[in-house]
């Protein structure tokens, strides 16, 4: 019922900007795709798609994150009236951050056209992919949207730590680019790397490995037991902290 | 079967000042030792409701009386569910609305009749009954081929008339208002007062806070007096008022 209200709500408001959130995102695709792909002499059609799609699904999950951290205090006039369970607004958000990832995905096949790949069948397995990724990245927002509303600067915090994730990530950088050894580590212990691969590699017809699979259920197994936990404890909280 | 039963509820509010809100003053203060934070760091406690007990039944028309920072808005909240008291229980049964203010969730962007939709779902009327209704809001409005225009076009007086008149399209068991609505020019007014008093007698319970003595009688059959988040005094509206007001 109120998932519907997001949509009247969303849609409307993006109407005006919402394909300038794709031509952006291919102007900055385009951009860094030449300027990278010459620098690390990655021939483009490697590396278009392989920036494309990092930065697509990157831009969803930062953004979700970010937003997260405030989806309370936006939403501040709503709960201190009207009695809806608080996790809508987070849905809400991610909601919101769904329409505009579903709007930058276009972009994808165009690019996909542009360099010569086919599509194939293992392109569907991103399908599952996006949704472990989302679900994983619901629960973060969601423990960050209920302790951000206590401690408000851990949103800054926050937006500092996503660009160092974003460095860190094998996103603008390609992993077989990292020296064997202890820099794998980078790789291995990073939640974000497999959140990635779950998307990327079908979309360039490989199977995720089952570790990816694996990190990744894993993860949204603790951490939904984990946010759940924080927000059953702190709900009742949230309005006095508005 | 509506009914609202608070029995012993209190209410704290946490203050923080900008300094207790940062993570960062908490863990250097914990780094100091702990000890003396309490003192400087702000965190002050206000008790907004103390010590509440009231049971309301279906068809009761409760009034609120009480000077500014009695805790007027902080039980209609309590009431309506949406503070959760952090002592002593609080029961609510029935749908509540609370219809304090009107223009929440209006998007400026959209036009009048995407407003209605919008203000709609946020007092939760489901879709379907939305659809069916929307024309006899949109009439009761008045706004006429304004409704399709962006709201952000509107003038003040027919902002507010748009809400006025979305907001007042619905049925609620329990409905909370916080002082009368009361819109437009002379015209308007007149057919939104009969509108209001329409919701009024069709709810089951009614939780009204006023400053205005005739309203409080003329619509209410038992008063509130709240002080200091206390419940000063509890009991029929005549009595009551006569006590508050003074004669």
């Amino acid at each position: 019922m109120f998932g519907w209200q997001d949509i009247a709500h969303r849609y409307r408001r993006s109407r005006v900007g919402a394909f300038w959130v794709t031509l952006n995102m291919s102007v900055t695709i385009g951009a860094l795709g030449l300027i990278f792909g010459t620098l690390f002499r990655v021939p483009i059609v490697e590396f278009l798609p392989y920036i494309c799609i990092s930065l697509i699904f990157w831009t969803f999950i930062a953004s979700c994150i970010n937003e997260g951290c405030t989806s309370f205090v936006d939403s501040e006039g709503i709960i201190l009236q009207v009695r809806i369970p608080l996790f809508v607004h987070v849905l809400r958000t991610i909601y919101r951050n769904g329409i505009v990832l579903g709007h930058n995905v276009l972009i994808l096949p165009l690019v996909l056209l542009a360099v010569g790949r086919p599509p194939t069948w293992h392109m569907l397995l991103a399908i599952p992919g996006v949704l472990l990724m989302a679900l994983n990245v619901l629960w973060m927002m969601l423990i960050l949207s209920v302790v951000c509303v206590r401690y408000r600067d851990l949103t800054h915090i926050v937006q500092n730590f996503l660009q160092v994730i974003f460095y860190l990530t094998p996103l603008m950088w390609m992993p077989q680019t990292l020296p064997d050894g202890p820099y794998r580590l980078i790789l291995e212990f990073n939640p974000f790397y497999h959140l990635m691969m779950l998307v990327r590699a079908p979309l360039f017809g490989e199977l995720p490995a089952s570790a990816n699979w694996m990190v990744c259920i894993g993860l949204a197994i603790a951490g939904w037991t984990v946010a759940l936990h924080v927000y059953g404890r702190y709900r009742h909280r949230i309005p006095y902290w508005l | 079967m509506a009914s609202i039963r608070l029995s012993n509820v209190s209410v704290d509010f946490p203050v923080f000042n900008a300094v207790t809100r940062s993570l960062k003053n908490r863990l250097l203060s914990a780094a100091t030792g702990g000890m003396i934070d309490r003192r400087w760091d702000g965190h002050v406690i206000v008790r907004g409701l103390q010590d509440v007990t009231l049971a309301l039944e279906e068809g009761e028309r409760l009034g609120l009386v009480g000077h500014n920072g009695a805790g007027k808005t902080t039980l209609l909240r309590v009431l309506s569910g949406i503070y959760y008291p952090t002592q002593g229980t609080s029961e609510i049964e029935g749908e509540c609305v609370s219809l304090i203010n009107m223009s929440l969730g209006i998007d400026p962007e959209a036009t009048g009749r995407e407003n209605i939709k919008l203000r709609g779902a946020i007092m939760g009327i489901p879709a379907e009954e939305l659809c069916e209704r929307i024309d006899e809001i949109a009439e009761f409005s008045g706004l006429g081929e304004f409704l399709d225009m962006p709201f952000r076009t509107y003038s003040s007086g027919m902002q507010l008339r748009l809400a006025f008149s979305t907001s007042t399209a619905i049925r609620p068991e329990i409905l909370v208002l916080d002082e009368w609505l009361s819109t437009g020019d002379e015209n308007f007014r007149e057919r939104s007062n009969r509108r209001l008093q329409e919701i009024v007698n069709s709810t089951k319970i009614l939780i009204l806070a006023s400053h205005s003595k005739d309203l409080l009688l003329a619509n209410c059959s038992r008063i509130v007096w709240m002080e200091h988040g206390k419940v000063r005094m509890d009991g029929p509206a005549a009595e009551v008022a006569r006590e508050y007001f003074g004669g």
